[in-house]
C-alpha cells in the first residue's frame, strides 16, 4: 500500500500549485495511471480521499484516466495493446518492441476556484 | 466565481526519481555497484546475501542496507558475517525510497566495490521506487508458485535479473521452473535468471560472477 505515500507527494504538489496560482480551493484533479505503473487506481482514490480532509482540497473530485500497456514493435512497427504485459509480437513474434504508454504515473491538470 | 484549469504534467514519484538519480551518479563516479533485492517476505534474501558475502568478503568491499518494518535483526545476521551494514527502520512503510538510502549515504566508504540493498518484503510497493541501484534484482522463492511473475508484473519488467532460489524444495512442490522462467522471460527478455539455493549454497557462484562482471562494466 504505498499509495498513501504517493498521495502525499499528490498533496505536495497541490499545495504548491495552489499557492503559485493564488487558489481558494482545488475543485478537480486528473491523474494518468499507466496499467503498468505498479499502482491500483482504487487504493489512490481511496487515499485521496482520506488524506484531502482539512486541505484545499477537500471538496475535490480525483479523475483517474486509465491508460493501456502499449507497445511498438521496431521489426514491423505494429502497435498493440497487451493486457498481459507479454513483451512479444503479435504479427511478427519479435521481442525487439519500444514501450508506448502504460508505465506514467502522472499529474495531468489541476481544476481550481481563484480568490478573485 | 472564477475557475481556472491548469495543466501539469508532472510524475508523481518525480521527486524519488530525482534523488534515485542523484545517488546514481555518485555510486557510478565512484565506481561502486548497488544492487536492489526486491522479493516477497521469507523468499530469502538475507540468507542470499549471507552466501555472497563469505564469497565476496576475501577480495572484495561490500555493505549491506536493510530495509525492514521494524526489527534490527537482519542487519545483525550480515554484521555477524562481517561486513558493514545498515538498517533503515521504516516504521510501518511497505518499501524503502531513495531519500532514506539518501540519508545514509555520507556514511558509505568511497572505496566500496559493492552496495548491496535489501528492500522490504514485498513484491508489489517497492517495485515502483528506484533508490538509484545499477542491478535491479527479483528473488521468487519456490514455495510462492510458479505462477508469480504474471502476478507481479511491474516488479519483474523493471528488474535486470531473477534469482530462483529454494530449488532444494521443488522435490516437494508443484512448481515448474521451465514455465516459471518462461513466464519471467515473456514479460523481460533481458532479464538474467539465475537458479540457487541458499541453504544448499548452490547456484551462488554464477550469481556471483553476475555482478562482478556487472562491476568491471561499470567501471570500465
Ligand atoms: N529450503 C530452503 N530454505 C531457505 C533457502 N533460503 C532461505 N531459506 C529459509 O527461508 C527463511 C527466510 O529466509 P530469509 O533469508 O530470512 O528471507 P528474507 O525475508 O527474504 O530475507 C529462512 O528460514 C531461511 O532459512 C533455500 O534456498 N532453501
Ligand atoms: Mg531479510
Ligand atoms: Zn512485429
Amino acid at each position: 500500500m504505498h499509495e498513501l505515500s504517493i498521495v502525499a507527494n499528490l498533496f505536495e504538489i497541490l499545495e504548491e500549485k495552489a499557492k503559485e496560482q493564488k487558489a481558494k480551493k482545488i475543485i478537480s484533479v486528473k491523474l494518468k495511471v499507466g496499467a503498468l505503473s505498479g499502482v491500483v487506481p482504487e487504493f489512490l482514490e481511496t487515499a485521496f480521499d482520506i488524506y484531502k480532509k482539512g486541505t484545499i482540497a477537500d471538496k475535490a473530485k480525483l479523475k483517474i484516466e486509465d491508460v493501456p500497456f502499449k507497445i511498438q514493435c521496431q521489426k514491423c512497427q505494429a502497435e498493440m495493446v497487451k493486457d498481459d504485459f507479454v513483451f512479444i509480437c503479435d504479427t511478427c513474434g519479435s521481442t525487439d518492441l519500444k514501450t508506448l504508454s502504460g508505465t506514467e504515473l502522472l499529474l495531468e491538470k489541476i481544476e481550481m476556484e481563484l480568490t478573485s | 466565481m472564477k475557475k481556472k484549469e491548469i495543466l501539469v504534467l508532472e510524475e508523481l514519484l518525480g521527486s524519488n526519481k530525482k534523488i534515485a538519480a542523484d545517488i546514481r551518479e555518485k555510486l557510478e563516479e565512484k565506481g561502486i555497484l548497488a544492487i536492489n533485492f526486491l522479493s516477497s517476505p521469507g523468499a530469502g534474501k538475507t540468507s542470499l546475501l549471507e552466501r555472497i558475502a563469505e564469497r565476496l568478503k576475501p577480495h572484495y568491499k561490500m555493505a549491506v542496507i536493510e530495509g525492514d518494518i521494524e526489527t534490527e535483526r537482519d542487519a545483525e545476521r550480515i554484521r555477524a558475517k562481517g561486513i558493514p551494514a545498515w538498517q533503515i527502520i521504516t516504521g510501518g512503510a511497505c518499501h524503502l525510497e531513495a531519500k532514506m538510502v539518501g540519508k545514509i549515504f555520507s556514511e558509505i566508504p568511497a572505496d566500496l566495490d559493492l552496495l548491496f540493498i535489501e528492500n522490504v518484503g514485498n513484491l508489489v510497493c517497492p517495485a515502483s521506487y528506484d533508490l538509484g541501484e545499477s542491478i535491479r534484482c527479483v528473488i521468487l522463492s519456490t514455495p510462492e508458485g510458479d505462477d508469480k511473475p504474471k502476478k507481479y508484473p511491474k516488479a519483474f519488467t523493471t528488474s535486470d535479473c531473477l534469482v530462483i532460489n529454494k530449488i532444494d524444495l521443488i522435490p516437494f512442490l508443484p512448481f515448474d521452473l521451465e514455465y516459471a522462467r518462461k513466464e519471467a522471460l515473456e514479460m523481460n527478455p533481458k532479464l538474467k535468471v539465475f537458479i540457487t539455493s541458499a541453504l544448499k549454497d548452490s547456484g551462488i557462484d554464477e550469481l556471483v560472477e553476475y555482478f562482478l562482471s556487472s562491476l568491471r562494466n561499470l567501471r570500465q
